[in-house]
């Protein structure tokens, strides 16, 4: 088939977001209002992104709860749960942002759970010194995502494409000035011409066989930034969430809130006993998800972990009508899916993988990267989470990001040339969609299903929970065959370019590949364990290595690890960190 | 752990033909249909369109009809029908190809809906709000709508009549619903609500209530509270005396 003078349908916009999750969202809106025309342009519906699936809560610094609580605790919250090597700049202005955010979706329409008084109510939850989590239940992402959702379908000169590929980012003179894409429902071609690029395309976590990650979530704009050139950083880090479902096999992996331990749930190994004494005695279950996550691995690996290899996580000590009304769809989800009535019975837990600090380098105000019309915010962008993410940041992540990423991108967009005089060399064009349609012309190529299963299972196998260098450089060699085997991959055997998940996988495949190569390269050259980072071969934290993140490059020889110092700190945001704060004692009323 | 095998009938083809297709799956302890049908998808047809997600019952992708009753096929265990299934796509869309329909429709509705709207003096205070729980719970109820779209395709007024140019669907009643009793929402939604929103056109079968895998209690919570406020206006035969002196909804456009 000769795809290679394929037609494509041209669209032109101000600002091309890719991803509508939170982060898109809110960064379309605000671009929108910064005055640009914007496409929002989504690989699944409008409305059913991964910021769905956040259900804990939406940190932010508002003290309605605890009144000691302020930006310069939260700031010191993330910091010490990034393991220091988060971008500080970042840290301080999410801190300070996110309470503003979370009023201003308020002022949109979504309804938080309240206080007493009225006020929007804030749960507890890991390694967050005072009760900070804004939620609705255990639905909180649903409820950011619905409000960000209607908000942009009733801004002025926001436009959505639905169920559309993007698979390369086009480029003229050193900066993206449009993509390439597919439409899902009949394999058309069209192509963005845009002053600037705005990617929120969230995370990879299926790269790995337990995840809480849909399909979606296959480091697209990742691969896509890299692509162009663009610089990765701390890619070593993801996070395991400590408690995923893990029985029966066919829900392995499915999240379990952190909310219910900011409830009271408590972890307990075969024996029954409390085992994050032993790990963490102040915090306990609240400690960081590293930490928990690593703890439950360890009671498994000692032998004391459950019939089906886990933790128990038990709230039955809470009333039925508390755990129905706090945590409605964690109840309704193990009734209906594990047959476990979590007011009676404790749950299986343990870790999956959940979320990527790891990313694309961006500039803390803006969400620039290094390549010149191309931004990037939420799960995607590295910086704000360092060697660990805590709960509910990454929602206020999203809202405070994705707004500083929308207005500058739909700036950059004034200012950039318009497109009927930015020239796009047809070699790229031609040559991204051949690789995108080379699958049909391999009709006995290897199936792209068993081909993205090996890659889960190397991933699994060699960077898992607990690293160590030969593990990381033998996966590295297999994610090197793997990508030999990928470029001869099929489309599973059909010719068609409707809707047809087989090819759509063989694409997939190759964005999951430069993640997981990035991540195993990251992962050897740091040499310590820090935060979501552990290493067996390196138990203990370099304290050299706090002020260093690793970035990643393009070069024609593939592949560049290296080493950068972190700014130092300034002296007012250093003295925030060694403060000491009041422990938090709930009030009577609350 | 492999029990037995699950004969799958799966619909397969597109807008033009398409028939029931057979696939023998092993099935696993605890496996859901949705399981099942990636199974196929991974092994015997990589082409098998279907829309998913979170796999966990909360973004609403996996709507299709299983055994003829609308389901989220990530949360129907296959051991609820024996080792026979029939899945077939979601029947009030246009189809697309297999078990994926053409849902574009619900949002061009959603467009017509006119936002949350909040009084000017709420809109311009510095303050934050203030609301109770009591009173912000009518609202979060309809809130949890997932829109899976279950809802909008058993109703018979889009299923068996096709009526998407006269009438929005329960989905959208619930929607509206979640605006007019939001608290600090101002804006009279009534007008629109009898125009081309079209609710005179539910008859109160509470099919949706029955397939809503949020629970939601949309004919008696949603729809009837909102036939009444509509009726209070329009169907009143003292106000509507009163009305015919002097016209007083302010309102979103009736369409």
């Amino acid at each position: 088939m000769d795809f290679v003078s394929a037609t494509y349908e041209t669209v032109e916009t101000d600002v091309l977001v890719l991803g509508a999750g939170g982060a898109g969202l809110r960064g379309a809106i605000a671009a929108a209002e910064g005055g640009a025309r914007v496409l929002v342009v989504c690989k699944s519906l409008l409305g059913k992104a991964h910021t769905v699936m956040a259900e804990g809560g939406v940190a932010a610094a508002m003290h309605n709860v605890a009144y000691q609580d302020s930006w310069e605790v939260h700031f010191a919250d993330t910091m010490k749960g990034g393991k220091l090597i988060n971008n500080w700049r970042m840290a301080e202005l999410h801190a300070k942002e996110s309470p503003e955010r979370v009023l201003e979706l308020e002022r949109w329409g979504a309804v938080f759970d309240r206080t007493w008084q009225g006020r929007i109510h804030q749960r507890p939850f890991g390694a967050h010194t005072y009760p900070r989590l804004a939620h609705i239940g255990d639905r909180t992402g649903l409820e950011l995502i619905r409000t960000l959702q209607d908000r942009a379908v009733h801004t002025k000169g926001v436009d959505v494409h639905m169920e559309v590929t993007a698979f390369k980012l086009l480029t003229a003179d050193g900066r993206v000035v449009g993509a390439l894409a597919y439409r899902r429902a009949d394999g058309s071609l069209i192509m963005y011409r845009c002053g600037a690029v705005l990617l929120a395309s969230g995370g990879a976590g299926k790269m790995y066989r337990v995840t809480s990650n849909s399909w979606e979530s296959t480091g697209d704009g990742v691969a896509l930034a890299y692509d162009v050139g663009a610089q990765l950083r701390d890619m070593e880090m993801v996070q395991f969430h400590p408690t995923g479902m893990v029985w029966p096999a066919g829900v392995r992996g499915i999240l379990v809130t952190e909310g219910v331990r900011g409830e009271g749930g408590v972890l307990r190994n075969k024996d029954g006993e409390r085992f994050m004494e032993r790990y963490d005695h102040e915090r306990m279950e609240l400690s960081s998800r590293d930490v928990v996550a690593r703890a439950i691995n360890s009671e498994v690996n000692a032998g004391r972990g459950t019939p089906h290899g886990g933790a128990y996580l038990d709230i039955t000590h809470r009333k039925p009508e508390f755990i129905k009304s706090k945590l409605p769809s964690m109840y309704e989800q193990f009734l209906k899916l594990a047959k476990v009535d979590i007011t009676k019975e404790p749950m299986e837990v343990a870790p999956t993988l959940h979320y990527m600090m790891a990313g694309v380098r961006v500039e803390p105000e803006t969400g620039a990267t290094n390549v010149a019309g191309l931004y990037a915010a939420g799960e995607l962008a590295s910086g704000l989470h360092g060697a660990n993410r805590l709960g509910g940041n990454s929602l206020s992540d999203l809202l405070v990001f994705g707004k500083r990423a929308g207005d500058a991108a739909a700036e950059a967009a004034k200012r950039s040339p318009k497109s009927d005089n930015t020239k796009i060399e047809p070699a790229q064009v031609d040559e991204a969609v051949a690789a995108l349609m080379a699958p049909f012309d391999k009709p006995a190529g290897e199936s792209p299903f068993a081909l993205q299963a090996e890659i889960q299972d190397v991933m699994s196998a060699h960077a898992p929970i607990v690293r160590e260098a030969s593990g990381l450089e033998a996966g590295l060699e297999k994610i090197q065959d793997l990508r030999a085997r990928a470029m001869v991959c099929g489309t599973g055997g059909s010719q068609t370019r409707a809707f047809n998940p087989g090819w759509h996988t063989a694409w997939d495949i190759q964005s999951m590949l430069v993640n997981a190569e990035a991540l195993l390269r990251s992962a050897l050259e740091r040499k310590e364990s820090r935060g979501a980072h552990a290493r067996s071969d390196y138990p203990k934290t370099d304290d050299r290595l706090a002020s260093v993140n690793f970035v990643i490059e393009k070069t024609p020889h593939g592949m560049l690890v290296k080493a950068e110092p972190i700014p130092t700190m300034p002296g007012h945001l250093a003295e925030i960190l060694h403060r000491s704060y009041a422990t938090y004692t709930p009030e009577a009323t609350e | 752990m492999e029990l037995n095998n699950l004969d799958l009938k799966i619909w397969r083809g597109d807008a033009k033909s398409g028939e029931l297709v057979s696939y023998r799956v092993p099935v696993r302890e605890g496996m859901v249909v949705l399981d099942a049908v990636l199974w196929v998808q991974a092994n015997m047809a990589a082409d098998l369109a279907v829309r998913w997600n979170c796999k966990a019952a909360k973004c609403g992708s996996c709507s299709a009809e299983v055994q003829g009753f609308p389901r989220l096929m990530c949360k129907t265990p296959i051991a609820d029908y024996g080792n026979q299934v029939t899945v077939r796509p979601m029947k009030a869309f246009p189809l697309i190809k297999d078990l994926v329909t053409d849902v574009s429709w619900n949002y061009e509705v959603n467009k017509e809906i006119p936002p949350f709207t909040p009084s000017e003096k709420d809109l311009t205070t510095s303050e934050p709000w203030r609301m109770q729980q009591q009173d912000v719970e009518r609202s979060m109820e309809f809130r949890k709508c997932i829109e899976c779209f279950l809802c909008q395709d058993v109703c018979h007024v889009l299923r068996a009549h096709d009526l998407k140019s006269a009438f929005y669907g329960p989905r959208f009643f619930v929607r509206i619903a979640s605006l007019e009793m939001h608290p600090k929402d101002v804006l009279d939604r009534r007008p629109l609500l009898k125009g081309k929103a079209g609710l005179g056109l539910c008859n109160v079968s509470k099919c949706c209530t029955e397939v809503c895998p949020e629970h939601i209690k949309i004919t008696d919570n949603a729809i009837i509270p909102l036939k009444e406020r509509m009726d209070d206006v329009y169907f009143d035969p003292i106000r509507w005396l009163i009305n015919r002196r002097k016209p007083r909804v302010k309102n979103a456009s009736s369409g």
